[in-house]
């Protein structure tokens, strides 16, 4: 599923990012990458992010967001 | 040891770099902008053990990529100037996301000296780190130090001084002695040569690219960092120092090698760590309610509301005791004037003129103080960049990110540093259009006139009239985004994309210097402009075709004001005291306030007086309350200053552009105080 549709409160483990170069770089840069760990914090109604990633938090857009595929721990 | 000894400050943004920097340097730095571009540069120099230390505030950066224009500009700054010491401050709270612009600039190959800020938040939380184990893994010197409270700043500058020349300290221990043992199977063991060792079949690669690279470039002192970024397929590296890498890789390795990072940094933050468990309870129960998904915009429009009710009330009450002052300060000047009996022309220039335009705006000076006090509160908590988060969804709307309205709130107080904070968004068309519409946010210049007029002419509804000219000047604002929207726009660039720090006790020391700053600021504008604008609209206004007038009317002033005001008759501003008013006000906005002070010669016009004096006057042109809304509507539209047009050419780079905006603005205010005029005159008359 893609980070947009995640349950508040859940942890998840990033797939695959689907964006160009560019914002790939600065999430990267941002501790977002293949295979990481990512708690949703919180999720607004037009569907931008709150997300604890690497002990930060980062919020983010839908358009980016949608962009990224994410699977559940259980 | 070298006696001038040039050290780079470099951490992410949020880290203190900056408390920091300042405690160092204190008032005494320089600020520029690095060459050609808008991002800024700052230095400071000082003494310390019989040592020189030169420091370079570099830009707020999460890694050294060549993506963005920061990391650029650092990555070569690093690599190219003479920087001896590279000190690397990092947010212990934070040390996981920190640490991976640590790993990279160990890379570099310049002397790396690890900054640990804001112990105290690690302490708070009952964490630990292990600071004997940290520099063992990393190789290099860690100092704890808290910027805020200003420990730890002279340890830090003497182990600058002595650790110039060490790249890795050599009693590097990367892993437990047992599974060093075992690392020792591959054919190079650089365990003991780098903190951060890639897997064995990208450390193969970047031997055979660093062999290459010495062949064909011999003069590159420290080719693993290059074969590193060859391998990352990093575009300015490629461009600089190509190679034939065909047999060697044909692929990027910048994925992996990320990744092998994180993974580093995941063993250190395991044994370095102690009571990771207890971190930030705080920041989220805090964010909770503040980013809310139903709450956190009213939260947000209540904390404004409470900031501008700040601003007038407890502001206007201050403002009080300086208008006493005031008055009494201008009767001794002219007390002082008579007794030594000055010529009437001295005696007008300097009480008419000067006092009165320059003194007026000084009664000012505590609603802005207050203002500004409390967007520095906003700012250094951290809740400025939960404010883009709230306000993503109505921005995305205007196809905008959420991150444009930063430099917008920040508009309340100077357009100027406004429009310079659009250097944050990434994408151009985002910041062009940011910067049209964030001088209709009203800043704290147009207060007094706000203050002044709504005063004079609305009574008990003065601050509602007051508070109203915001709102016009956000829905203009939102209006002219709406309607630029670029609809086949999907440009992922403009999505939001904003780190939101942990929640802190905002530092009494930065509020104290960005406070007053701009108090300092505003006192050297009424020194400068206002003072200037003051006199030349007192000349102008003094005389006429015929020498010195005794009647305003016949004077330069008037026939300008004339001239100009058939234009302006349709928003009912054809009085030409006005004009002129309105025409001195681009030097800065607050002269239009000083500028009705000089016209009708009203020494006090913030005091219950002067005001009554004031109205009356206007009275005799027709000038009733209508015009005075539409006068303030006005204002708040039109070209905020000369300031404001210099920083949009400085940053658009553009005559043509810069002269759009002010056209569009003019035509903006016109069009607005018009409808407002024209729509009010229906229901008046």
């Amino acid at each position: 599923m893609t980070l947009n549709n995640g349950t508040i409160g859940k942890t998840y483990i990033v797939e695959s990012l689907h964006l160009d170069r560019a914002i790939m770089g600065r999430l990267e840069a941002l501790g977002l990458t293949n295979g990481t760990d990512i708690k949703i914090l919180n999720r607004n109604r037009e569907g931008s992010i709150i997300l604890m990633v690497r002990g930060s938090r980062l919020a983010i857009g839908k358009a980016i967001s949608q962009a990224i595929n994410m699977k559940g721990v259980e | 040891m070298k006696k001038d000894i040039q050290v780079g400050f470099v951490g992410n943004p949020n880290c203190g770099k900056t408390t920091l920097f300042n405690a160092y340097t204190g008032a005494n730095l320089k600020v520029a902008n690095w060459p050609g571009v808008t991002v800024e540069k700052k230095e400071g120099a000082f003494k310390n053990h019989d040592a020189r230390f030169k420091l370079v505030d570099l830009p707020g950066i999460y890694s050294l990529t060549s993506y963005t224009l920061e990391e650029k500009l650092t990555r070569e700054y690093i690599l190219e100037s003479n920087v001896d010491v590279i000190v690397n401050i990092v947010d212990a709270s934070s040390l996981e996301r920190n640490l991976y612009l640590t790993l990279q600039l160990l890379e570099l190959g310049k002397p790396v000296i690890l900054a640990l800020n804001m112990m105290d938040i690690v302490e708070e939380r009952g964490m630990e780190i292990d600071l004997h184990r940290l520099p063992e893994m990393l190789g290099i010197p860690v100092i704890p130090v808290s910027a805020r409270k200003r420990t730890g700043l002279d340890i830090l500058m003497h182990t600058v001084a002595h650790h110039q020349d060490k790249y890795i300290d050599k009693n590097l221990e990367h892993h437990h002695v047992k599974q060093k043992q075992q690392l020792k199977s591959h054919k190079h063991e650089h365990h003991l040569d780098y903190p951060i060792v890639y897997s064995d079949d990208i450390e193969d690669k970047i031997d055979d690219v660093c062999d290459l690279l010495q062949t064909k470039y011999p003069d590159i002192k420290n080719s693993r960092w290059y074969a590193i970024k060859l391998l990352e397929m990093d575009e300015t590296v490629l461009q600089k120092y190509p190679i034939d890498s065909k047999d060697i890789f044909t692929r990027s390795y910048e994925g992996d090698i990320i990744h092998q990072k994180y993974d580093f940094i995941e063993e250190i933050i395991e044994e370095v760590l102690v009571n990771k468990s207890n971190k930030a309870a705080l920041t989220d129960k805090v964010d909770k309610i503040l980013t809310h998904r139903y709450l956190g915009l009213p939260i947000f429009l209540g904390i404004m509301a409470l900031v501008f009710l700040f601003t007038f009330q407890v502001g206007g009450f201050i403002k009080v005791g300086f208008e006493i002052f005031l008055g009494e300060f201008s009767k001794g000047v002219l007390d002082l004037l008579t007794s030594i009996h000055a010529g009437a022309f001295i005696t007008s220039l300097i009480v008419d003129g000067i006092i009165a335009g320059v003194g007026g705006i000084l009664t000012f000076l505590p609603n802005i103080f207050i203002l500004f006090l409390a967007l520095a509160y906003l700012e250094d908590s951290g809740y400025m960049a939960r404010v883009a988060y709230i306000m993503d969804g109505i921005m995305s709307k205007l196809g905008l990110t959420g991150r444009a309205f930063i430099p917008m709130l920040l508009g309340f107080g100077c357009t100027v540093p406004a429009i310079m904070a659009t250097r944050g968004l990434e994408n151009i068309h985002d910041r062009r259009k940011t910067i049209l519409i964030t001088p209709f946010m009203s800043c704290s210049a147009r207060l007094p006139i706000y203050v002044l007029f709504s005063q004079m002419f609305f009574g008990k509804m003065a601050m509602l009239v007051a508070y109203s000219m915001y709102l016009i000047g956000i829905i203009v604002a939102i209006t002219i985004a709406f309607i630029m929207k670029d609809k086949s726009n999907k440009n992922l660039s403009n999505s939001l994309l904003i780190e939101l720090p942990e929640y802190k006790t905002p530092n009494q020391w930065t509020i104290l210097i960005y406070v007053w700053d701009k108090v300092k600021e505003y006192l050297s504008k009424a020194g400068t402009t206002i003072f200037a604008a003051s006199v030349i609209i007192w000349f102008i206004l003094n005389f006429g075709p015929t020498g010195m007038v005794d009647d305003m009317s016949k004077s330069f002033g008037a026939i300008l004001g004339k001239t100009i005001a058939p234009v302006l008759a349709p928003a009912g501003l054809d009085a030409w005291q006005v004009v002129v008013a309105l025409i001195s006000g681009v030097a800065a906005k607050e002269v239009v306030v000083s500028s009705f002070s000089v016209l009708f010669q009203i020494g006090n016009i913030t005091s219950p007086h002067g005001m009554a004096t004031l109205t009356e006057a206007l009275g005799q042109y027709g000038f009733g309350a209508l015009n005075a809304y539409s006068l303030m509507v006005f204002s708040l539209l039109y070209i905020p200053c000369a300031a404001t047009i210099g920083v949009i050419q400085r940053e658009m780079r553009s005559i043509r552009w810069t002269l759009f905006s002010i056209v569009f603005q003019l035509g903006v205010a016109l069009l607005v105080s018009t409808l407002v005029y024209q729509i009010g005159s229906l229901f008046i008359h």
